[in-house]
C-alpha cells in the first residue's frame, strides 16, 4: 500500500523507507519556530536542562517572530520580548525579527511564509497550535509546547505518532461570495472539533489547487480547529511561483500514493456551499449566513493569521468600497509586509488603505491583537457583553478578551457586510 | 510516578480549551520566578464560565478567593480537553494549582503532549462508558498500578485505559528524564 504526503514526509524525516499511522518515531526537525509568549519558557527550559553553555542545535533552523503582545503597555509582555533579545544576541541567531525595528514582520504563520521558511518536502515544528499553517506549502508543520519545543532546541529531534489522513476534497469554481474561510466552516460543522484529533488533513480537488497561497493558508491554519496534527495541500506551479522570490532552497515536492490509504474523505461541491459562520461558542457551531441574519454586532474584526491577509482584505475591501461601516471596526494586518501592500495595492482606484480608512476603520499596526485578547489595551479587545463578527479562527468563550462576549467568525466578505449594517449581514447582498 | 491519587474531583464539561483552563492575558507572567509563576495556579481555569463551573451544579470556584492552590486534586472532564492554543502554561497552571491527574473521555494532542513531555499531571482516559453520577466535591482514589478508579462516594469502582507508549516518559517525569534514562541526551 502506497503512503500519503504527511507518511512519506515523517518517513523521511525519520530516515525510515516507510512509516505507519499510529507508530510512534522520532524525526529530524528542518525549521523551530518561537515567539513571545512560549519563546521565553522555552529558552528557560532550554538554558536548564542543556546547561549554561548550552548551544542551539543549529542557528539557521530556530526562528523567532515576537508577534503575540507587541503594542501593550503591560510590563510583564515587554520583558518577555526582552528575553527574546537578548537570547537572539547572546547566541547571534540570525533569524530573530525584533520589534521596533525594520526587520519586525507580525504574526509568525504568515510572516514563516512570506520569509521563505516554509519549504516543500520538510519538517516545520513551531510553539503555536497554528504553526499548520505552514502545510499549505506541502511539508508538515505542527504546533508543540514549550518543554517538546526545548528539546528540538537542544537536538533538533522530537518524537511524533504518525498519524492517520484524512482526504477532503473541494471541487468546483468558487464564487464571488465565498472564500477560503467558508470552506474550513464548512468543514468544521460536519468534523467537528475533534474529529481531526491526532490525525492530518489532506487537502484537494480543483477548487484548491485554483486558491492562491494566502487562501490555501486559510484551510490549513483551521485545520488545529478540528483537533488535527497538521493541515498540508501537495506544492504545485503556484507554490512554485509563491517561492521563487522568496528563497534559493531547493527542494522536492512530494504527493501522495494513488494507492495511499485515507480513514476518512470528505468531498464538497462547491455549488452547495453558502456563506457560512461559526457561532458562539465554537469553530464547529456551523450555520448559515442567512440563518442569523440580523444578528446586532458591537464589534468587527478584521485580522489574525486565519483572516488578516491580503486577500482578506481586498475581499472586505470589495465591499467597503464607497461605503461606510455603522459600528467599530478593526483591520489588523496579519504582517507588515501586508500592511504596506495594503497601500499599493488598488480597486476602483483607490488603495486598499484608503478604502479601509474611508469606510471609517481602525487599522492597527501588525500583531496578535485582539484575536487572542491578549492583555486589557489590546487593539479591538472584546469587553463585556460584545458582540462580534471576525475572520480570526475561534471564538471559545473569552477567546477575544470578556468571558462574556459572544464571537461569531466568518470570512472577510460577510464581515465587511456585516459592519456595514451593525448587523450579521450575508454579503450576497453586496456582491450582486 | 505515582502509585496512587486520592483527592476531590472538579467537574467539567466537554471542550474545555486552553482559554478557559488560562486565558491569553495571563500568559505574559513567568513560570519559573516563585512568586509570578504562583498566579498561574490563581487563574487556573478562571476562563471557564460559571454556570459551568464544578458540574453538575455550576458556579462552584475552583480557586477561592486569593488563593493559588486548589482544593481539589483531580479534574473529570469530557471529550476533547486541552483544545486550541499550544500553551504549556495550561497543564502547567492546573500542576501549579495542585491538579495531579485529569480523567477526561479524550484529549487535545497538544494538551496530551505537555501534561506528559512536561511531567506536569497525569493525562487519563476512562474505559468504556463515564459515570454520570461523580460530583464535584466527591473523593476519587485513583489506583494508577492497576487503571482504576474507586468512587468513594457512590462506592463503585471504574476502569482506566492503559497509558501506553508514552507511559515511560510518564514514569520518567517528563520528556527529559525520560532522555536522559535512555541516553538519548547527556545525564
Amino acid at each position: 500500500m502506497g503512503m500519503t504526503i504527511t507518511e512519506k514526509i515523517l518517513a523521511k524525516s525519520a530516515h525510515k523507507n516507510k512509516v505507519v499511522p499510529g507508530e510512534n518515531i522520532w524525526i529530524n526537525v528542518d525549521i523551530l519556530m518561537t515567539h513571545d509568549v512560549c519563546g521565553p519558557p522555552t529558552i528557560e527550559i532550554w538554558q536548564h536542562e542543556f546547561g549554561e553553555q548550552a548551544r542551539v542545535w543549529d542557528k539557521n533552523k530556530l526562528v523567532i517572530f515576537p508577534d503575540h503582545y507587541i503594542f501593550t503597555a503591560n510590563a510583564q509582555a515587554n520583558r518577555n520580548v526582552d528575553i527574546l533579545r537578548e537570547f537572539a544576541r547572546v547566541h547571534q541567531l540570525p533569524n530573530y525579527y525584533d520589534v521596533g525595528t525594520e526587520r519586525y514582520k507580525g504574526v509568525c504563520h504568515i510572516a514563516l511564509a512570506e520569509e521563505g521558511y516554509n519549504i516543500p518536502g520538510t519538517v516545520l515544528f513551531g510553539t503555536d497550535s497554528h504553526t499548520c499553517t505552514s502545510g499549505a506549502f506541502g511539508l508538515f508543520s505542527t504546533g508543540v509546547g514549550n518543554t517538546d519545543a526545548a528539546f528540538i532546541m537542544g537536538t533538533g529531534k522530537i518524537w511524533e505518532k504518525v498519524p492517520e489522513s484524512i482526504k477532503i476534497i473541494f471541487d468546483g469554481e468558487l464564487p464571488p461570495y465565498l472564500t477560503a474561510k467558508d470552506l474550513i466552516l464548512q468543514l468544521l460543522g460536519d468534523i467537528t472539533t475533534d474529529g481531526g484529533t491526532y490525525r492530518a488533513l489532506e487537502f484537494a480537488g480543483s477548487t484548491v489547487q485554483a486558491l492562491d497561497m494566502e487562501e490555501r493558508m486559510t484551510l490549513t491554519n483551521m485545520a488545529i480547529e478540528t483537533g488535527a496534527m497538521n493541515g498540508i495541500i501537495a506544492a504545485d506551479a503556484v507554490t512554485k511561483k509563491y517561492l521563487k522570490s522568496r528563497t534559493t532552497k531547493k527542494y522536492e515536492i512530494v504527493t501522495s500514493d494513488p494507492d495511499a490509504h485515507y480513514y476518512r474523505t470528505f468531498h464538497y461541491e462547491l455549488d452547495k456551499i453558502e456563506p457560512l459562520v461559526a457561532k458562539p461558542h465554537s469553530p464547529d457551531n456551523r450555520d448559515l449566513v442567512r440563518n442569523v441574519q440580523g444578528t446586532p454586532l458591537r464589534k468587527c474584526y478584521i485580522g489574525s493569521c486565519t483572516g488578516g491577509k491580503l486577500s482578506d482584505f481586498k475581499a472586505a475591501a470589495k465591499i467597503l468600497f464607497g461605503r461606510t461601516v455603522t459600528v467599530p471596526t478593526f483591520v489588523v494586518p496579519a504582517s507588515t509586509a501586508t500592511a504596506k501592500q495594503l497601500e499599493k495595492e488598488t480597486y476602483q482606484g483607490r488603495s486598499l488603505k484608503q478604502i479601509l480608512e474611508q469606510a471609517g476603520c481602525v487599522i492597527a499596526p501588525s500583531s496578535c491583537a485582539a484575536c487572542l485578547g491578549g492583555p486589557a489595551d489590546t487593539v479591538g479587545r472584546a469587553v463585556d457583553h460584545d458582540v462580534v463578527i471576525s475572520t480570526t479562527n475561534r471564538n471559545f468563550p473569552g477567546r477575544m478578551g470578556s468571558k462574556k462576549s459572544e464571537v461569531y467568525l466568518a470570512s472577510p466578505f460577510t464581515v465587511a457586510a456585516s459592519a456595514v449594517k451593525a448587523c450579521i449581514t450575508d454579503p450576497r447582498e453586496f456582491l450582486k | 510516578m505515582l502509585k496512587s491519587i486520592k483527592g476531590k474531583v472538579y467537574v467539567l464539561g466537554n471542550n474545555i480549551d486552553t482559554d478557559q483552563i488560562i486565558p491569553a492575558e495571563h500568559l505574559v507572567y513567568s513560570l519559573t520566578d516563585g512568586q509570578e509563576s504562583k498566579k498561574y495556579g490563581h487563574f487556573a481555569l478562571s476562563g471557564v464560565p460559571s454556570q459551568q463551573a464544578g458540574l453538575p451544579r455550576g458556579n462552584v470556584p475552583f480557586i477561592r478567593g486569593n488563593q493559588d492552590y486548589s482544593e481539589y486534586t483531580i479534574i473529570k472532564a469530557g471529550a476533547n480537553f486541552g483544545c486550541g492554543s499550544s500553551r504549556e502554561h495550561a497543564p502547567f497552571a492546573l500542576h501549579q494549582a495542585g491538579i495531579k491527574a485529569i480523567i477526561a473521555e479524550s484529549y487535545a494532542r497538544i494538551f496530551y503532549r505537555n501534561s506528559v513531555d512536561g511531567g506536569f499531571l497525569i493525562p487519563l482516559e476512562v474505559a468504556g462508558k463515564q459515570s454520570d453520577n461523580i460530583k464535584t466535591g466527591d473523593t476519587l482514589e485513583i489506583e494508577l498500578q492497576e487503571y482504576s478508579i474507586y468512587d468513594h462516594e457512590n462506592k463503585i469502582k471504574y476502569g482506566l485505559k492503559k497509558l501506553g507508549d508514552v507511559l515511560p516518559i510518564i514514569e520518567a517525569g517528563g520528556l527529559f528524564a525520560y532522555a536522559r534514562q535512555t541516553g538519548m541526551i547527556k545525564k
